[in-house]
């Protein structure tokens, strides 16, 4: 009988930490499948953040690095420079990519380093139990807006993609959601062609992933589902953002 | 002088740190180094390596980081605010066991300070500076051909050790021109880097974190790098010691006040004061013991620096309260002058 699906030759057979209905698994084996697929498992290496995957080395069958806090960008843009012909992905939250790290993913993408990031939209911080993210959307309550996101006092959700779209070094951008399969096809063919576009060498190239985080949400899995599809999908628009390919 | 070249304390490390095989340069402009940014932009690319001009300290010494962790040996340079910056991050790298070299060409603070030399970052150097049980190898050059020579130093102990290196200069090292040996290419350590992430190639991954999260992980491995800095003060320690044998007043000074008390030692000597100095060229590890030796003998020991007082506790602790200490310091880019040197000698007799 040919063996039709199982575990990608990128990703490690153990069990992982994530949360159950936690997006950060299937993104996982969304890029591990990418991986496979263009066969570069042997020469890609994968920066991770701090935030909940933190251990996506543990998880991922290949070269790793741990970032500090925010840095991700930089450290990836040392690991490019030094060996340009090697596949180097950043893979990031919102927290992380967005707020501490503002000013390295903009100059990442500014001076168009050649890399790919995979950033993770979840609307929290999860790592450190729920608080503000930079993408937050208005009246949603975390830890640290118990009585919702007040622009007033909190500003405003940060959109990254279109943030970049003016970044001439920025040479695609897509934002996409795990909520279902149909989205999670979408979002591999964006993945993958990021990844190819990093190994024809054009540039910096990020995907964007609307991802549900149930625990910090207070929601089952389903509803946590819901909630992206309800909250997120309305101020967070689908689809390449930027295609300069 | 033939085979003498005159430059400037900057350029000669920049000019070394190419010399010792550095493949990525990452910096930031600040007053007092900016001639080792502008060196670095211009000879870098012509050998076909790494030159990035980053956004901030974060980033560079960040990149400096991934490039470590490709395998290459690489640097950056900064002055003190600058090196506040970095401190995160090399606290992750001393964590991550990875090498590189880190010029700090120290100018005046708290703060934005002034652009003046001074060697109030001691404390940070030598000390930890960011978070975590860690020490680095600081290691102080005094002249301009030690900025060469230490700099060959520093590449190859970082390798040796897997460790961050610290070179702790000034404004006024980095700025003074002064002629010194050609710059040539040296035979240096070469070390296998079977843990860099060179893309996972008929082995297993490789993975460089400082995270240790299960059960005596994290203390198991702090164990580990406390061994790691137990060897290298066994092994690596540098100082110069002049006139120490018989001395009875011991001078206690590195970097550039090192060179002033060289001046006031003739003297002394020339008014038949029996004076000796001892220069760590080592910050960390502390010449801890030739301190020691120099205490049991001595009237007194007097430390000098441009600083209100950092070195001298190091000091104080290696006499093990065998002599008193003395300090004398000038902070804010002022510099000990030799008469005020004497003249506190003198009082003290
Ligand atoms: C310098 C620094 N500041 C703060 C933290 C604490 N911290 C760890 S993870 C995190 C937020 C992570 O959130 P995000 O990037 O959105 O990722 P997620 O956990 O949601 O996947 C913070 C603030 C840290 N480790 N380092």
């Amino acid at each position: 009988m040919e063996k039709k699906f199982g575990l990608p030759k990128t990703m490690k057979d153990v069990v992982t930490h994530y949360c159950p209905g936690c997006g950060h698994g299937v993104i996982h084996r969304i890029v591990a499948e990418v991986i496979d697929e263009l066969n570069i498992r042997e020469i890609t290496i994968g920066i991770a953040p701090v935030g909940c995957a933190v251990l996506a080395y543990d998880y991922l069958n290949i070269d790793m690095a741990e970032a500090p806090h925010g840095r991700t960008p930089a450290v990836a843009t040392g690991i490019k420079r030094v060996q340009p012909n090697k596949i180097v992905f950043t893979y990031q939250g919102d927290g992380d990519l967005a707020a501490i790290g503002t000013g390295e993913i903009v100059h990442t993408a500014a001076r168009g380093e050649n890399i790919t990031t995979i950033f993770v939209n979840n609307a929290v911080y999860g790592m450190t139990g729920g608080q503000m993210a930079p993408t937050t959307l208005i009246k949603q309550k975390t830890q640290t807006t118990p009585f919702g996101r007040d622009p007033k006092s909190a500003g405003f959700p940060l959109r990254v993609p279109e943030m970049l779209k003016s970044i001439e070094g920025a040479v695609y951008l897509a934002r996409e959601t795990v909520i279902s399969p149909k989205n999670i096809i979408r979002l591999k063919k964006y993945i993958k062609k990021a990844f190819v576009l990093q190994m024809e060498k054009a540039g910096f190239s990020l995907v964007e992933v609307l991802s549900p985080c149930p625990t910090n949400l207070r929601l089952s899995s389903i509803k946590s589902y819901d909630w992206v599809r309800e909250n997120m999908l309305l101020y967070y628009p689908l689809g390449e953002i930027k295609d300069d390919s | 002088m033939k085979n003498k070249i005159l430059i400037s304390g900057n350029e000669a490390l920049a000019e070394a740190s190419i010399q010792a095989g550095c493949k990525a340069y990452f910096g930031y402009p600040i007053t007092p180094q900016n001639e080792i940014t502008a060196y670095m932009s211009r000879q870098m690319p012509e050998k076909n390596r790494v030159f990035i001009q980053a956004e901030s300290e974060l980033a560079a010494i960040n990149m400096v980081l991934g490039a470590s962790a490709a395998g290459v040996r690489t640097m950056t340079t900064s002055s003190s605010p600058g090196i506040s910056l970095m401190q995160e991050a090399i606290s992750y790298m001393a964590g991550d066991e990875l090498p590189c070299v880190i010029a700090n060409i120290a100018r005046g603070g708290p703060g934005l300070g002034n652009i003046a030399g001074s060697q109030s970052d001691y404390f940070q150097s030598v000390k930890g500076g960011g978070h975590g049980d860690y020490n680095l190898i600081v290691i102080a050059p005094s002249t301009v051909q030690e900025m060469i020579d230490l700099t060959f130093t520093a590449f190859d102990v970082a390798d040796k050790y897997r460790t961050p290196v610290i070179i702790l200069a000034d404004g006024y090292l980095g700025q003074m021109m002064e002629p010194t040996t050609i710059i040539e290419k040296k035979e240096t350590l070469h070390v296998t880097k079977d843990w860099a992430l060179t893309g996972a190639k008929n082995r297993t991954p490789n993975a460089i974190h400082s995270m240790y999260l299960g059960d005596g992980a994290l203390e198991a491995h702090n164990e580990k790098l406390q061994r790691k800095f137990q060897k290298i003060k066994k092994e690596f320690c540098l100082v110069e010691e002049i006139s120490t044998n018989d001395a009875e007043i011991i001078l206690v000074a590195y970097g550039t006040v090192a060179r002033i008390c060289k001046s006031v030692l003739r003297k002394l000597r020339a008014k038949n004061i029996k004076a000796g100095l001892i220069r760590p060229i080592t910050l960390w590890p502390f010449p801890e013991q030739a301190i020691k030796k120099a205490a049991s003998k001595a009237k007194f020991l007097l430390t000098i620096e441009m600083s209100t007082g950092q070195m001298v506790e190091d000091v104080r602790l290696a006499t093990e309260g065998k002599a008193p200490v003395y300090f004398y310091g000038r902070t804010g880019g002022g510099v000990p002058k030799e008469e005020e040197i004497i003249s506190i000698i003198e009082s003290k007799l």
